[in-house]
């Protein structure tokens, strides 16, 4: 029986579709089976994102109305082995679907696959309810700043008074420079606020734009400091305790010891 | 050795700055208080209050803030009132 999680954020481009693409094709590359269900009807963008906008036939909308059959809509990624998209629709409107039909196709897709990934549109309406509807487990995404972290806040309420426990918290483009100078908030600032768990940090790093340019997620790319936090993430998806990586611009001297000669910190 | 360094830091660094404002916006959006609601409760205290002293209801102010817990372990949301009195009414004597 496969794991539904829903990345979701409240504020918009924060990163959740880039998250759900590199989390998705992490998971992949660990040899589990996977979809990503895009349910940002209207603006869908995790097509590009994965770079398989030109593979699609079927929607979410199709599959859900009945209009073709589940494995017809799913778009195989062929680079990586077990990874699936299911496309949200680009000219439906956002209440073609509805919750519980997200909760049926949750259920089904948990029968044969390990995890199904839900990219949620920004805001808190429909497509928020469609997006959280059949998740086990959620990551709330949010970056230093103080729009992203109220946002997330609410989603956090939210995702409570919906009954899904214990959501997960993902700081994005985090600046250890910022950081140190005391100029951004730091991971502790951030849950202190949130007060929940921590499943990642991913310092801002721009070889995500240069990876999203060429639609190829930076997970697989082992140059990428985000590329090397999601695949930190992914592991501790599947159960792997992984340290940190500590991005308070305040190593120790164990640490800058290690960086001068190269030692890569865990 | 760490004091020294604190010293020489700059007194508010923004992510402090950033992080007081979180803090002070999320009381309300947490407790759900409309300006509405607090317009209610203002004018319910006046009501009352007006019965016992003479109040400058222009200048008197009514905000949700935080404030140390008791136990001064913990930040709490507190209903300040700031009600500047004019005199007192014959009932409160």
């Amino acid at each position: 029986m496969g794991e539904v999680i829903v990345i979701t954020s409240g504020k918009g481009g924060v990163g959740k579709t880039t998250t759900t693409a590199n989390l998705g094709t992490g998971i992949a590359l660990q040899g589990k089976k996977v979809v990503l269900i895009d349910t940002d009807i209207g603006l869908r963008n995790l097509d590009v994102v994965m770079g398989l906008e030109n593979r699609i036939v079927y929607d979410l909308v199709d599959v859900i109305e009945g209009s073709c059959r589940l494995k017809q809509a799913l778009i195989k990624d062929k680079r990586f082995d077990g990874l699936f998209l299911l496309p949200a629709p680009q000219t439906r409107d956002k209440n073609s679907v509805a919750p519980h039909q997200m909760v049926s196709l949750c259920e089904e897709l948990k029968k044969e696959y390990d995890y199904i990934i839900v990219d949620c549109p920004a805001g808190i309406e429909q497509g928020f309810k469609n997006a959280i509807a059949g998740a086990d487990r959620a990551f709330v995404i949010t970056t230093p700043e103080v729009s992203a972290v109220r946002d997330a806040d609410r989603i956090i309420g939210l995702l409570e008074a919906n009954e899904i426990r214990d959501p997960q918290l993902i700081v994005n483009r985090v600046r250890a420079d910022m950081v140190k100078r005391g100029d951004m908030m730091s991971i502790e600032d951030i849950i202190d606020i949130l007060a929940i768990g921590l499943i990642g940090v991913v310092p801002d790093d721009e070889n995500i734009i240069i990876s999203t340019n060429r639609g190829e997620p930076a997970v697989n790319d082992n140059k990428s400091t985000a590329g090397q936090a999601y695949r930190n993430i992914t592991k501790r998806i599947i159960g792997e305790e992984v340290p940190f990586i500590n991005l308070n611009g305040s190593d120790g001297l164990l640490a800058k010891m290690k960086k001068l000669f190269g030692i890569k910190p865990a | 050795m760490i004091d020294l360094f604190k010293f020489l830091k700059k007194k508010d660094s923004s992510k402090d700055v950033a992080k007081e404002r979180l803090k002070l916006v999320l009381i309300h959006d947490r407790s759900n208080v409309s300006p509405q609601f607090l317009e209610m409760v203002k004018s319910e205290i006046i009501r009352v209050i007006q019965n016992y002293m003479e109040i400058d209801e222009e200048t008197l102010d009514i905000q949700l803030t935080k404030t140390n817990s008791d136990d001064g372990e913990r930040i709490v949301p507190a209903l300040v009132a700031n009600i500047p009195i004019k005199g007192m009414k014959n009932a409160g004597r």
